[in-house]
């Protein structure tokens, strides 16, 4: 029985993707359930710093994080003695000294991680006329947030006959055009997880999108714990004003 | 005016209402010496709810201000160092956002309830005009609010609604650059955006003083429509209203805590959060969701000249830039057009039929504007748009003989025979 509803999911999806891929409309993201889900939903911190992980080795080849500062890192777990380290691993171009030159030193936790290029002339002609996106707010920067990034990043194929691509183009059927200028950024094994995870495609995908989720909202633990105690004010607070109001109104009538 | 001699009462209180008479004032505006219709329903709470819509904008907004950079290269990064970096600086803008959204629910209810009951009938109609200047200013803060955060939609909806102004022959496109202060929109067009978003809130107190001064005037209308007759149709605004308000507030704040805190960005456009990029347009250019009925009407206006032949009068463009000011500007006439006594569509079958058709026609307008115009949508967008203002015309026409069911003697006797069964025990 479950084998026949995951085959005939899978037909459904196939002949969706096959509907889709006659127009350049991008395929609804797939629906996954995230750990930050719902009104008690949080960071998921070692699916967050696993995908840190592949921010680190694979995403910041091409994609900045420039809103990201290696403080901000203690939020997932790392301490601060990790995170001082890691920063120190980084060279951070700072200045003017006094004698007027610019000179790169090891960064620093309040130092901001440092962007793949110089500027977006210099990202565009080394990708081929595309620039890789800042990634910091790419979950709020897209319809389906994390899983249209999960679905993007899982969903490179190979394209119907029909659709014929350029040098440097893949397809991928979540994105409007169905055609992107990002090669398959992850594959089974891309990164050796150090906590030992076993790092298969779908894996990766998760955990990318669980970091970059807390990158574009690292106030959302801290902005749902208000609300359930606000909602909870506002609730008694409402209860009690219509009992005041019922008793006031009754001498009324 | 009586040449009575006031007299000072002892104490403090005494000694300031003696030289500014702001208790007696208080409480006559708000307090037991304001006299209100005993009957008014729950559609009632919007007005105060609107108020506190207005004032917690002033507020978020003033702390926003603190931190803000209005500045093309700066506005987008200094939003995000609200929301990263400044002690509860995301409350302070989602809330601002949020409320936002709130604010034109709260107010578009309040106006529905309005046309509903005929709130803008005589004696109120100078009451119902400050409420349309007040939308109008809304819509006008609102839209250059959108424009500072500076992403995507703030460039792009800053664009095409400026540009609309150019339909206008002759001078549009020079009225254009001057609202712009240059040759797009850029750097002098975000400052006096800023500029004008910090000021008009101040403005809109103003008109919303003289609001609620008009209202006073003759007091609320009421469910019935009816004129207050007696002392037994009016109750002590305080405390029969305060709580009753008190109770809206709660009610209305668990709703906007909810998106707040849970769904912040679910009344917002994801493109926003791109910075603004004026070699890049978006996909769709779509305004927020209380403009869409007005996007679709701009849009669904056809040329308009004699049928069948090339002769254009009015070219879409400036056809849908008039049809959309028109669509609210209409609202100034509504109390003439409507020539009924009788105001509450309670006792008005025909008019109560036109009321919801409207609303429903008004929610269409707005799925079509938030729809790329293609195909049939076009279609239903010319007939929603054509059905907006045949509202008026055949409102005009029928409102002189309409057919009216006999209303109630008073208020009083009103609310005592519905809650009749309360007094037998």
């Amino acid at each position: 029985m479950k084998k026949l509803s995951l085959l005939v999911a899978a037909s459904l999806i196939a002949l969706s993707a096959a509907a889709y891929a006659e127009s350049d409309e991008p395929l609804p993201p797939r629906k996954m359930s995230w750990a930050f889900d719902g009104v008690l939903g949080t960071v998921d911190k070692p699916a967050a710093q696993r995908g840190f992980q592949i921010y680190k080795e694979v995403c910041s080849a091409c994609h900045s994080l420039n809103r990201i500062a290696f403080r901000n890192l203690t939020d997932l777990g790392f301490s601060e003695a990790e995170v001082k380290a890691l920063a120190a691993t980084y060279d951070i171009q700072d200045g003017p000294n006094d004698d007027g030159a610019m000179y790169t030193r090891p960064g620093k936790p309040s130092d901001y991680f440092p962007a793949p290029y110089p500027n977006e002339n210099a990202a565009r002609s080394v990708n081929h006329g595309a620039a890789p996106p800042d990634l910091s707010l790419i979950i709020k920067a897209r319809n389906g947030g994390g899983n249209y990034v999960y679905s993007l990043l899982t969903g490179f194929a190979t394209p119907p006959s029909d659709v014929h691509l350029a040098d440097n183009q893949y397809y991928n059927p979540y994105i409007a055009g169905h055609r992107l200028a990002m090669p398959p950024p992850l594959t089974d094994s891309r990164v050796t997880y150090t906590d030992g995870t076993n790092a298969t495609l779908d894996q990766e995908a998760r955990d990318v999108v669980n970091f970059l989720q807390w990158a574009a909202e690292p106030e959302m633990e801290a902005r749902k714990e208000m609300g359930i105690k606000a909602l909870i004010f506002l609730a008694i607070f409402t209860v009690f004003m219509y009992i005041a109001k019922r008793n006031i109104w009754r001498k009324l009538h | 005016m009586a040449n009575k001699p006031i007299e000072q009462q002892p104490g403090i209180k005494g000694w300031i209402e003696y030289r500014l008479p702001i208790f007696s004032f208080l409480n006559n505006s708000l307090g037991s010496g304001y006299p209100t219709p005993r009957n008014l329903n729950y559609w009632w709470n919007f007005g105060s709810i609107a108020g506190i819509c207005l004032v917690m904008q002033i507020l978020t907004g003033l702390f926003l201000a603190m931190h803000y950079t209005a500045n093309s290269g700066l506005a987008f990064d200094s939003v995000e160092g609200i929301m990263r970096n400044v002690n509860y600086g995301w409350l302070m803008r989602y809330a601002h956002a949020v409320g936002a959204s709130m604010f034109f629910v709260v107010v578009y209810i309040h106006i529905f309830r309005g046309l509903y009951y005929g709130s803008y009938k005589a004696p109120r109609e100078l009451l119902w005009w400050f409420g349309i200047v007040i939308l109008l200013l809304m819509m006008a803060t609102a839209f250059m609010g959108y424009v500072l955060p500076w992403g995507q939609m703030s460039f792009w909806g800053a664009t095409v609604i400026t540009n609309l102004f150019s339909a206008i022959p002759g001078v549009g496109e020079s009225i254009v650059h001057w609202l712009w202060g240059g040759f797009s929109v850029d750097n002098p067009t975000l400052n006096r955006f800023y500029a004008l978003h910090f000021l008009l809130p101040f403005v809109i107190v103003g008109v919303v003083i003289l609001h609620i001064w008009a209202l006073h005037q003759h007091g609320s209308n009421n469910p019935l429509g009816i004129d207050v007759k007696t002392p037994q149709d009016v109750i002590p605004f305080h405390p029969y209203y305060t709580v009753k308000d008190a109770f809206g507030f709660g009610v209305f704040f668990l709703i906007f805590g909810w998106f707040v805190f849970f769904a912040p960005n679910s009344l917002g456009d994801p493109d926003n959060y791109i910075p603004a990029n004026p070699m890049v347009t978006p996909a769709h250019i779509v305004p927020e969701w209380y403009f869409l009925p007005f996007y679709a009407i701009l849009r669904s206006m056809p040329d308009i000249g004699i049928p069948f032949t090339s002769i254009v009068f009015v070219n879409s463009k400036l056809a849908g830039v008039i049809g959309m000011f028109g669509s609210i500007i209409i609202f100034f006439f509504l109390p003439w057009i409507d020539r009924s006594k009788v105001r509450a569509a309670t006792f008005r079958p025909v008019y109560r039929v036109m009321f919801w058709l409207f609303l429903i026609d008004c929610v269409i307008l707005g799925y079509i504007g938030s729809q790329p115009p293609e195909g049939t949508l076009i279609t239903i967008g010319r007939f929603a748009l054509t059905y907006y203002f045949a509202h008026f015309i055949v409102l005009w026409f029928i409102s002189k003989n309409e057919k009216t069911l006999p209303l109630p003697e008073s208020i009083n006797k009103s609310v005592l025979e519905c809650c009749a069964h309360d007094h037998h025990h």
